[in-house]
């Protein structure tokens, strides 16, 4: 069975089961009581406002951040209970790109790319360059990039190398946290349909926190919507129905609706 | 006619065999080409003889899971065999994995980039000594402009940055008080007991006072003083103003109009002058206070007998030729700290690079001039 195949053969699997998240700082909470599913072979959009915890939830899905209560299960496994072992074998299935790639800062980067290849196979220098070079071009960087450092790039350059380190292991599940954020028009219509078409060809299952409206109407297939402390999922038509002043605005306002009517 | 030349199932997890029949190829793979099985694979696959094939086919029917890396290897072989000349005439994989192999073969194109490689020792050892000529030629540069800068403040336009500057001699004085009054009191309790050790075979333990005296007053105040600052604040100088760069907090400094020299780098050396002075007189007492006590203890001089001896040994210019070394030095460590802070690229590694850096120049620096004051108090006839 191949990777489309476990995307529609197996539409109920669940790859995130979130239930019950309490997260908070001090006596302020932020989440209260969340459940999240995400299905496999999905994208999945997070939204919400300044504030309301969209980092927070997904440092907390991949283990960066304790919640209070509740249970996250990834793959099946409980992510804060987790033991060093099973929470290698956890990331080894995941690939995570942050805000602004954090690439590290003294590597090359293709050296940033066969950090996970070092850290978790045994393959030749020559195949680990072969590789990097693979994952960016996958990535839409030009080849010369390779022996670039992460400070001679630009923003989106930045991004894609961190997206390429991210696939570097060839993960089932990716998370990225605002891919196109701080990127031109352009540049993030060309991201979105890079992150549409990887995701098509590798058969991934994507959580994205993101603000962009364009983005979530390229790329998303269900979107989880966080206000007031709780979480609404659905497809941007269903949440545009839905009664909720932020959601309202959100969907319906001048940015929104220019996005989504064009 | 058909004759298995070449069968090598390569594990039962990722396998592949060739079929050959005369010019023509059957390149057939199974199993999970996948990212684990890959090291595996790869030096199997590129032990593959591809001469002399005319044409070529490629079954994946067999594959039960393919990744990019496993696609890659794929891709690869296949590139193989048409660089060689081969005619790739059936090219099949299950159908879901057609979009990744796809993908691949459409986006990759350039061959990978050869090992960088190694620099000739000559060429390295030139570059090498371009590279501290060019550091001495900016840093003398940099000492141009600070002289320049801290000579202004003296005239009415502008003026020294009174709050930055006070939190600077209260940071880098006031708060090594107690790390640099320890390290004195043993280097003086130190001094005394080999001292005292030596001299008393000549049956003149007294003049252990004298050693004492002379030596800490003259060189190891001062320079210990010196050093333990170098350590302590001329790395945070590097730090904070690299972490500053990494953050373009300087680049913001500069496009509202703030000179850089006159808000981080004035106060920090003019802090330092006054605050190293103050700090080496107060190593040159505890590290009496320690010899004074080793002296009790290892030779029963009593503190008066130990003060009117140390009188009699040393001058007032004894303690200034101590003295006068402070400021000079502090000037050379802030200046130093700050310099390569300003020099921070927009890394991490840099930060740390340069801090460690600065420290080994400060403190190279500092011995050189000592070096440089004796032979100059020696002729001066101090």
């Amino acid at each position: 069975m191949g990777a489309a195949g476990q995307m529609n053969g197996r539409d109920g699997d669940i790859v995130i089961r979130a239930r019950g998240i309490v997260n908070g700082f001090g006596d302020r909470i932020i989440h209260d009581r969340i459940d999240l599913d995400v299905k496999r072979g999905e994208v999945m959009g997070l939204v919400g406002g300044s504030g309301t915890g969209k980092s927070v939830l997904l440092r907390t899905i991949i283990g960066l951040n304790k919640q209070k209560e509740g249970s996250i299960k990834v793959f099946g496994n409980e992510v804060g209970d987790a033991d060093s072992a099973s929470m290698r074998a956890l990331q080894m299935r995941w690939g995570v790109l942050f805000q602004e790639g954090a690439l590290f800062s003294s590597q090359t980067v293709a050296e940033n790319i066969q950090v996970p290849l070092r850290e978790y196979t045994k393959m030749s220098q020559t195949l680990m360059n072969e590789i990097a070079s693979m994952k960016l071009s996958m990535v839409g960087l030009p080849e010369d990039t390779a022996k670039k450092y992460p400070s001679e790039l630009s923003g989106g350059m930045k991004k894609r190398a961190g997206l390429a380190r991210a696939l570097a292991l060839d993960p089932e599940l990716l998370f990225l946290d605002e891919p196109t954020a701080g990127l031109d028009p352009i540049s993030a219509a060309n991201f979105d349909v890079l992150v549409r078409d990887l995701q098509k060809s590798l058969g991934l299952t994507v959580l994205m926190v993101t603000h962009d409206i364009d983005t979530l109407r390229a790329t998303t297939d269900r979107i989880a919507v966080l206000v007031n402390k709780k979480i609404k999922i659905g497809t941007i038509a269903e949440l545009r129905k839905d009664p909720d002043p932020w959601i309202k605005e959100y969907f319906s306002g001048v940015r929104g609706r220019a996005a989504l009517d064009s | 006619m058909v004759s298995l030349t070449d069968v090598r199932p390569v594990e039962e997890r990722a396998w592949f065999k060739t079929e050959r029949r005369d010019n023509v190829l059957r390149f057939v793979v199974g199993g999970e080409w996948t990212l684990p099985e890959a090291p595996r694979l790869d030096p199997k696959l590129r032990a593959l003889d591809l001469a002399h094939v005319r044409e070529a086919e490629i079954d994946g029917k067999k594959l039960d899971k393919l990744d990019s890396a496993g696609a890659w290897l794929l891709l690869r072989t296949k590139r193989a065999l048409e660089d060689g000349g081969a005619k790739v005439r059936s090219f099949i994989i299950p159908e879901s994995y057609g979009p990744l192999f796809g993908t691949l073969e459409r986006e990759h194109k350039a061959p990978p980039t050869p090992e960088t490689q190694r620099l000739p020792f000559l060429y390295r050892v030139g570059r090498g000594f371009m590279h501290s000529m060019t550091q001495g030629y900016e840093m003398l540069g940099y000492l141009g402009r600070v002289t320049v800068e801290t000579v202004e403040t003296i005239g009415p336009q502008k003026q020294l940055r009174w709050k930055a500057f006070i939190h600077q001699v209260e940071e880098t004085g006031i708060n090594a008080l107690p790390i640099v009054g320890l390290l004195s009191f043993l280097i003086g309790v130190v001094l005394a007991y080999q001292g005292s050790d030596q001299l008393r075979r000549f049956g003149a333990e007294i003049l252990t006072v004298n050693l004492l005296g002379i030596s800490i007053l003259r060189e190891l105040g001062v320079l210990m003083t010196s050093i333990i600052i170098a350590g302590r604040s001329g790395s945070a100088f590097t730090a904070q103003i690299g972490t500053m760069r990494v953050n373009e907090e300087i680049d913001a400094m500069q496009t509202i109009g703030l000179n850089t020299v006159d808000v981080l780098v004035l106060p920090r050396v003019a802090g330092l002058v006054v605050a190293l002075p103050f700090l080496t007189f107060y190593s040159d007492v505890m590290a009496m206070i320690g010899g004074a006590v080793m002296c009790y203890f290892d030779l029963n001089i009593t503190f008066p007998a130990f003060l009117r001896q140390l009188q009699g040994a040393i001058s007032l210019n004894t303690f200034l030729v101590g003295m006068v070394k402070a400021p000079v030095f502090a000037f050379v460590i802030a200046l130093v700290g700050c310099f390569e802070g300003l020099k921070v690229e927009r890394n991490a590694e840099s930060v740390g690079r340069l801090t460690t850096r600065s420290v080994v120049e400060s403190v190279f620096l500092v011995i050189v001039l000592d070096a440089g004051f004796s032979i100059m108090f020696s002729i001066l006839g101090i």
